[in-house]
């Protein structure tokens, strides 16, 4: 719990306190997994409200050439991660995944262009590995973490006007651009992102700022402290991708469904094709395809299907087509979600499969992703 | 009748050789709100430990033990479309089977209301 000497504590963890947040350990540290109002009652007030999230447990990187160069650090990234990035411009995110080689992710991550580095923003439970494999392999940049930074997220669609009423800059940003705000005397490094669907922002502030930025926030009637329970379900509706649950070493962006984030430039016929660690594979399976694909997921009935529920072609649980990877209830759609990797034969949206669940089966369908249609300001 | 309480946070009401079970406020404000709940049909014989019913909370599934043997008489088959009401009344209308005792001599190992609230602590 709360005081358990061995696991690391965010800079907000006297505050998730305060607010009664009920502790539990993820990654190494103490993170809230909800506060007094429960999971469902925090998962809508983001949907219908905004949300404040502390992701300070997830690693923050800095990335910068040896020459002084952004384009230099944005040409050795590519060598890690399949997505252009030299023409990410400054002040823009993109999403991408570190690979292996056999083209299975080693972590998924955002990467954010300043004038003169790269910024990443990678998983808690990685960013140890993440940080180790790109000093082994960017020896032409440095690699700087960034342990005094902390990591806000604010989330929903009242997100904007919250923060404009403190930096009118935020009303006019949109999905994936990045910008230093002004948030009650604190210069926060501002991306407008997120991991739930709605539209919003993630925050990097210094740690020593984290809690005073996050009372200000919450001093909005509209603003609420919201667990990490909340965040899986949000996430698991809007299709995004768990790392360790959706996509691991043994699965590839392409049967991941994340093709849209490798951009033409390092595809096949692309000025910068390849040369990210396996290349071979994952440019060969965007034009061959895959033998599986991450799909949605719709259990009928309201028993949710959850992370390693073998999937059927058939109501007899005879012939297995694929494995839940992520499941529970979605308060949003106040029905049972899911996602899992189904051979693609049984993979199109609208495909009626079974789920086994404690020995029974379960009808599930096939749907599109995300679940909840995103509402990201493009 | 008498109410008993166990290390796994169940309670047991006790009337004669029946006993409802359900789960404690302390249970319920562990899991959080529940939406789904099953019970194991009616005439199912269970041993001490063995699973009576199995609750979902939007996070995980958690199993309801039997805290004795005997034989699940009925479930309480207005969770099927109100499972949260075993977080808002969860030693009342949020209780789960309706169990006989085959053993009562088993109750002897469980706990008054004065001992589970210590447990508790």
């Amino acid at each position: 719990m709360g005081t358990d000497s061995s696991l690391l504590y965010t800079p907000l963890h006297s505050l998730h306190l305060d607010f009664g947040g009920k502790m539990v350990p993820f990654a190494g540290y103490s993170m809230p997994l909800q506060y007094a109002d429960g999971i469902m009652a925090e998962h809508r007030h983001v949907r219908t409200h905004a949300g404040l999230f502390d992701v300070s447990h997830m690693g923050q990187v800095r990335l910068r050439a040896r020459s002084g160069r952004v384009e230099d650090a944005a040409l050795a990234l590519e060598r890690l991660v399949p997505a252009d990035i030299v023409a990410l411009k400054p002040n823009r995110q993109r999403y991408t995944q570190f690979t292996n080689p056999a083209g299975g992710i080693l972590d998924d991550l955002m990467v954010i262009a300043q004038e003169d580095c790269l910024l990443l923003v990678v998983n808690a439970a990685c960013k140890q590995a993440d940080i180790a494999h790109m000093q082994a392999r960017l020896d032409d940049c440095v690699v700087e973490p960034l342990p005094e930074r902390a990591l806000l997220a604010l989330q929903g669609p009242q997100a904007e006007e919250v923060l404009a009423g403190f930096d009118p800059k935020a009303a006019p940003m949109r999905f994936m651009d990045v910008c230093t705000l002004n948030i009650g005397g604190v210069d926060c490094l501002v991306s407008r992102s997120g991991y739930t669907g709605e539209d919003g922002y993630e925050i990097s502030v210094s740690a020593a700022q984290a809690e005073h930025v996050a009372r200000l926030l919450l001093g909005n009637p509209h603003v609420k402290l919201i667990g990490l329970g909340a965040r899986d379900s949000l996430r698991l509706e809007a299709g995004l991708c768990l790392y360790g649950a959706d996509i691991d070493e043994t699965t590839t962006p392409v049967e991941a469904g994340l093709e849209w984030s490798i951009q033409k430039s390092r595809r096949a016929g692309g000025a910068r094709a390849g040369g990210f660690d396996g290349a071979d594979i994952i440019l060969d399976q965007l034009a061959n395809g895959v033998t599986r694909r991450r799909v949605g997921l719709l259990p009928t009935g309201r028993a949710p299907v959850r992370h390693g529920a073998p999937l059927f072609a058939d109501a007899a649980l005879q012939s297995p087509v694929g494995v839940v990877t992520s499941g529970a209830f979605g308060p949003t759609l106040e029905a049972p979600v899911a996602m899992g990797y189904v051979a693609t034969p049984h993979a199109a949206t609208g495909v009626e499969l079974t789920a086994e669940l404690r020995g029974r089966g379960v009808p599930a369908r096939v749907a599109s992703l995300p679940l909840v249609p995103a509402r990201f300001k493009r | 009748m008498t109410l008993y309480f166990t290390n796994e946070h169940e309670w047991l009401r006790v009337d004669g050789d029946t006993a409802v079970v359900g789960i404690t406020q302390h249970a319920a404000d562990e899991l959080g709100e529940l939406v789904f709940v099953e019970t194991r049909p009616a005439g199912t014989q269970v041993k001490a430990g063995e699973a009576v019913a199995v609750v979902e909370s939007v996070k995980a599934a958690s199993d309801i033990y039997a805290p004795v043997d005997g034989e699940i008489v009925e479930g309480n088959a207005a969770l099927a479309d109100n499972p949260a009401v075993v977080s808002t009344d969860p030693q009342g209308e949020g209780w789960i089977v309706k169990f006989r005792l085959s053993n009562p001599a088993q109750l002897d190992g469980l706990m008054d209301a004065a001992a589970y609230a210590a447990f508790v602590g």
